[in-house]
């Protein structure tokens, strides 16, 4: 064992966790699910871009705390459901997983990575849509379809959007 | 138990809150009541927001428009767009009246309907995911707004509200899945029932592949389901055909036709008829005038004078110019018939001849057939 390198036998070196102030936790997310209320009004094709998705993602990463992300999850997803017209729960149940998957990511690898960023976005776009078909058929015994290619070039488009978004927001951090 | 708490700190937090959530899930589920508070906290803090989005995003596209684009042109067109919907609503329920008239109890009606009771609204958001089809809309409990009431516009029917909120209220639209409504049909009297399909066309459902419904025919809302007025337009039909078990009618609803911006919402419902359809403006064979009674020369002369107009009168006219060629008196006893196969020399224009459109050269027509 004494014969393998440190970099393999040891994992990566974490990075410090990432602060935000207040208004931007609670801002971020309120204007993410407002965007997914109001936008595609306008802008149909949006409708497909999951920003209270991604900002769970973003968060839970960047805060490298399971607890957290679970906590983040769980918030946004029952502020989605309760303007959904769907029972409490549906989206809280996918988000706390999601949440709770990228904070444990976030602790093996560099979240401040835009591959590792895309890559998860991507990932969990589509494990959120799937998980939720699975949800609504198994907990509800609603008929909803689930589509994998439509699904998985709307994963690409919020990949896509993820990356430039997740920088933007790296500009909220508080530095220490 | 404290040192496995600790040591499974993140997956302990996880299950907890799944577990809180599916317990919340399931009293929803079971009790099928929702867990009103949440929502209340959810829109009141959504709805200001969207509010004003909507407002500055307004007053932004309206400021330019108004004043750099079209000056007053747009205010004006919103004046009469309001009148246009105003009149249209009017000129429904007129002909919904006079519909009644014609059938004799107008007066009886009359005393007993009254105009519905609505209130405008304006659609502020849509719902989150991209599979409902339910939208907010900026009238909530303030407004007399409660759930199970249906939702139109002066074109048709838009949908019904699923839940209200002191400012705001969700909309569920006509083309969502999990929507239904009693409707019939205008020319046919078939009852269905209207289901959303997730696009924009509508499945009436549970008619039998006997009766019968045409392209093209309207469907009224039956009033049977107890939220929608009877004598609303739910849509036209697009595609109708027998299916395995009942019929597959597919319409396009009108209520949606004009996009969605304002809408009403009924407070009280007004029934109405089903309005009649227009007598159609068809032409109708009207066979000629009978010979006066009386008249020696009976029919065929009448038919003489008048021209042959069908093949039979041109046969008679044939046996008659035969006749006059072999000095065949016919009816008369003990003479037979005259030999028809011996065409006449003198052969005069088929007085009995297919009118035919005005040409230079006659054709064959003009003569007696051989």
């Amino acid at each position: 064992m004494s014969d393998i390198p440190a970099q393999f036998s040891e994992p990566p070196r974490r990075s410090s966790v990432s602060k935000f102030k207040w208004i931007a936790i609670i801002g971020i997310p309120l204007a993410a699910i407002l965007f997914q209320v109001y936008v595609p009004r306008f802008f149909t094709y949006l409708a497909y871009l999951e920003m209270p998705l991604l900002v769970t993602v973003y968060f839970s990463l960047m805060r490298r705390s399971p607890p957290a992300g679970v906590l983040f999850g769980m918030c946004i997803g029952l502020a989605q459901d309760s303007l959904s017209s769907h029972p409490l729960g549906m989206f809280g149940i996918v988000k706390t997983l999601v949440g709770y998957f990228a904070a444990s990511v976030s602790q093996r690898f560099e979240a401040n990575s835009a591959v590792l960023r895309l890559v998860l976005a991507f990932f969990f776009f589509f494990f959120h849509q799937f998980f939720y078909w699975v949800l609504a058929r198994a907990l509800l015994g609603e008929a909803i379809s689930f589509e994998p290619i439509q699904t998985l070039v709307l994963a690409v488009l919020n990949a896509a959007v993820a990356v430039p978004l997740f920088h933007i927001l790296d500009k909220l951090r508080v530095t220490e | 138990m404290d040192l496995i708490l600790n040591r499974y700190r993140n997956l302990t937090t996880l299950v907890a809150a799944i577990l809180v959530q599916l317990v919340l899930l399931a009293y929803q589920v079971k009790s099928n009541q929702e867990v009103r508070l949440i929502r209340v906290w959810s829109v009141s803090a959504v709805t200001p927001l969207a509010r004003m989005l909507e407002s500055g995003r307004s007053s932004t596209v309206n400021f330019f428009k108004d004043y750099f684009v079209l000056l007053d042109v747009r205010e004006q067109n919103k004046r009469l767009q309001a009148d246009l919907n105003r009149i249209q609503l009017e000129n429904q329920y007129l002909r919904s009246e006079l519909d009644t008239s014609e059938r004799g109890r107008a007066l009886s009606v009359f005393q007993e309907q009254s105009r519905m009771k609505t209130v405008a609204a304006r659609i502020i958001g849509n719902s989150p995911g991209s599979n409902g089809r339910v939208v907010l809309i900026d009238r909530g409990t303030g407004s007399g707004i409660q759930p199970g009431m249906a939702v139109i516009t002066p074109d048709g029917i838009v949908g019904k509200i699923v839940s209200s909120y002191p400012t705001a209220s969700n909309l569920l639209l006509i083309t969502d899945p999990s929507f239904a409504a009693g409707v019939i049909s205008q020319k046919n009297r078939v009852h269905g029932t209207l289901k959303g399909t997730g696009n924009s066309r509508l499945l009436v459902d549970y008619v039998q592949n006997e009766q019968t419904v045409e392209v093209g025919e309207w469907f009224y809302t039956a009033g049977d389901d107890r939220i929608f007025p009877k004598g609303l337009p739910a849509g036209t039909v697009t595609a109708s055909g027998p299916g395995r078990t009942v019929k597959e009618i597919f319409l396009s609803p009108s209520g949606l036709q004009h996009g969605l911006e304002d809408v009403l919402v009924i407070l009280e419902g007004d029934h109405k008829p089903i309005p009649e359809l227009p007598v159609p403006n068809q032409s109708v064979h009207l066979q000629p005038l009978p010979p006066a009674e009386g008249d020696p020369a009976d029919g065929l002369s009448a038919t003489r004078s008048r021209g042959a107009q069908t093949d039979l009168d041109r046969e008679v006219e044939r046996a008659r110019r035969i006749g006059e060629d072999q000095k065949h008196v016919f009816g008369e006893r003990g003479r037979g018939a005259p030999d028809f196969n011996k065409i006449p020399d003198n052969r005069v224009p088929d007085p009995g001849a297919r009118p035919q459109a005005p040409q230079p050269s006659p054709p064959s027509a003009n003569q007696p057939r051989p």
